[in-house]
């Protein structure tokens, strides 16, 4: 592509980032996105519901051993586990340094013991959006179930009472209001996917679309 | 072997409650939206003093619906790159064509571009159209409600009613601050009602989108078979309207939304 005329962006380069220098990418930044400082954007296609911690349940089930639902005390009730680090947006803002609260996804699939046939997982929401994730970008301590974000209960616009973490993915993977996991032997697109959306969404990659 | 979720999942399983995932209504190419395309300026036109529509010359457009939008690059000279999603303003029935309006946004390092260094003959990257839930083809009664620039994927919408001559019901609500701030002002017809928050021409109330001006839509003005919503703003205003519509007793799984900001 040609340069665009006259453009040439915010400056990007970090004090301390000698790889940034010159224009190179800030370390920390995947192509093509910019950092959102101190917003966050809210992204949800549907009305955010009115959920509260009482109303709230999370299930496992489909190719597991024991199909279980947790509710608000007992999902509390497993380890605590925080993630702090950034997330990335596919309209193309990351947020760099944020801090969750919640259980590592690792301590509930722990419970109901994943099938070895099991390859990919659908998550569903409250309020019946759907996003789907190969199983091996939900365990290794690389997803949560998230209610606390900067130590404070998740606001619901942003997915209160908790939420599907999935930070090393594009976000619309972490599905807010999350009800539960269907572990399937197959891929199967969720609500965004069928829109046209990649069926990952590695930002590393951009793999924003369906396609990429 | 195609499987299907029936194959492999226990019965009883959870049903969401509100229906709200249902698949797009609109099949997305996604060769179309893989590829990226060269999109020439061609005009710039002033629509409110934050606000311009840039036309852009994309002979290998394979058209769109309208409340379609597409991603938008611009690249420096160092090779950095930014993107950004719009919503496309204009019809689908402009060949070779299409429009978006965008807000001069303080700070905004593509808006800010546009608005300050872009003219004629300037190129730039596009690819789409991208996702199929917003958009409206034309089908089913459309209730549309939008502010600020929230209104551009809605005024696709509304052109598109118009330059294919449908009968399909459609109203938009659109929200301003004043009258000099709403985009399309000489455009609106008869389906428009338009919203001022802080400044109104005399004889008009001043204040946020009421219960009043959307309760009538969702009952006296209630098409057979009810409305397909469309909301699209700032956050703040969507979940505003949203509730709005869920309290006039539009069912949640018919409201779709575009936040941005």
């Amino acid at each position: 592509m040609n340069v665009t005329r006259g453009f040439t962006g915010r400056p990007r380069v970090l004090p301390h980032s000698p790889e940034g220098v010159g224009g190179a990418p800030i370390a920390g930044l995947p192509p093509g996105q910019y950092d959102a400082g101190d917003d966050w954007p809210v992204l949800s296609a549907e009305v955010t519901p009115d959920l509260t911690p009482a109303d709230w349940s999370f299930r496992i089930d489909g190719l597991v051993a024991e199909p279980h639902t947790w509710d608000w005390a007992g999902a509390h009730a497993l380890p605590a586990s925080a993630y702090e680090g950034d997330i990335h947006c596919v309209t193309s803002w990351s947020k760099f340094g944020v801090r969750f609260g919640g259980v590592s996804l690792d301590a509930f699939l722990d419970v109901v013991r994943p099938d070895e046939s099991a390859t990919h997982a659908v998550a569903y929401s409250h309020t019946g959006y759907t996003t789907n994730l190969p199983l091996a970008d939900l365990t290794g301590g690389r997803a949560w179930i998230a209610w606390e974000y900067e130590g404070r209960p998740l606001a619901a616009e942003h997915g209160g009472p908790a939420r599907l973490l999935v930070p090393h993915l594009y976000f619309w993977k972490s599905a807010k209001w999350i009800a539960g996991l269907r572990l399937l032997d197959h891929d199967e697109p969720g609500f965004w996917e069928q829109n046209g959306y990649h069926a990952r969404g590695n930002p590393w990659e951009e793999q924003r679309y369906s396609g990429d | 072997m195609t499987r299907t979720t029936s194959d492999t999942t226990a019965p009883g399983l959870f049903v969401p409650p509100t229906r709200f995932a249902v698949p797009g209504r609109i099949a997305v190419s996604n060769r179309e939206a893989a590829l990226w395309q060269t999109a020439t300026l061609t005009e710039v036109r002033r629509e409110t003093p934050h606000a311009s529509t840039f036309r852009f010359a994309v002979p290998g457009w394979a058209g769109h619906l309208p409340g379609q939008h597409l991603m938008l690059r611009l690249r420096a000279e160092d090779g950095y790159t930014a993107q950004r999603h719009y919503s496309i303003a204009s019809a689908p029935d402009d060949a070779g064509h299409i429009e978006l309006t965008l807000d001069h946004v303080e700070g905004g390092e593509v808006s800010g571009w546009f608005h300050t260094l872009a003219e004629p003959g300037d190129e730039v990257e596009v690819r789409g159209p991208l996702s199929g839930f917003f958009a409206w083809p034309g089908d089913r009664p459309a209730l549309l409600i939008g502010a600020g620039s929230g209104v551009v994927p809605l005024m696709s919408m509304i052109r598109h009613h118009r330059a294919r001559g449908l009968t399909v019901p459609l109203r938009l609500l659109v929200s301003a601050r004043g009258p000099e701030e709403l985009i399309y002002a000489r455009e609106y017809g008869a389906e428009t009602t338009p919203v001022f928050t802080r400044r109104a021409p005399e004889g008009m109330p001043v204040g946020r989108l009421t219960a009043s001006q959307v309760a009538p839509l969702l009952a006296d003005e209630r098409p057979p078979g009810g409305w397909e919503a469309y909301v699209c703003g700032s956050n703040a205003f969507a979940e505003h309207a949203s509730r709005l519509l869920v309290s006039a007793g539009q069912p949640v799984d018919r409201i779709r939304i575009e936040r941005f900001g």
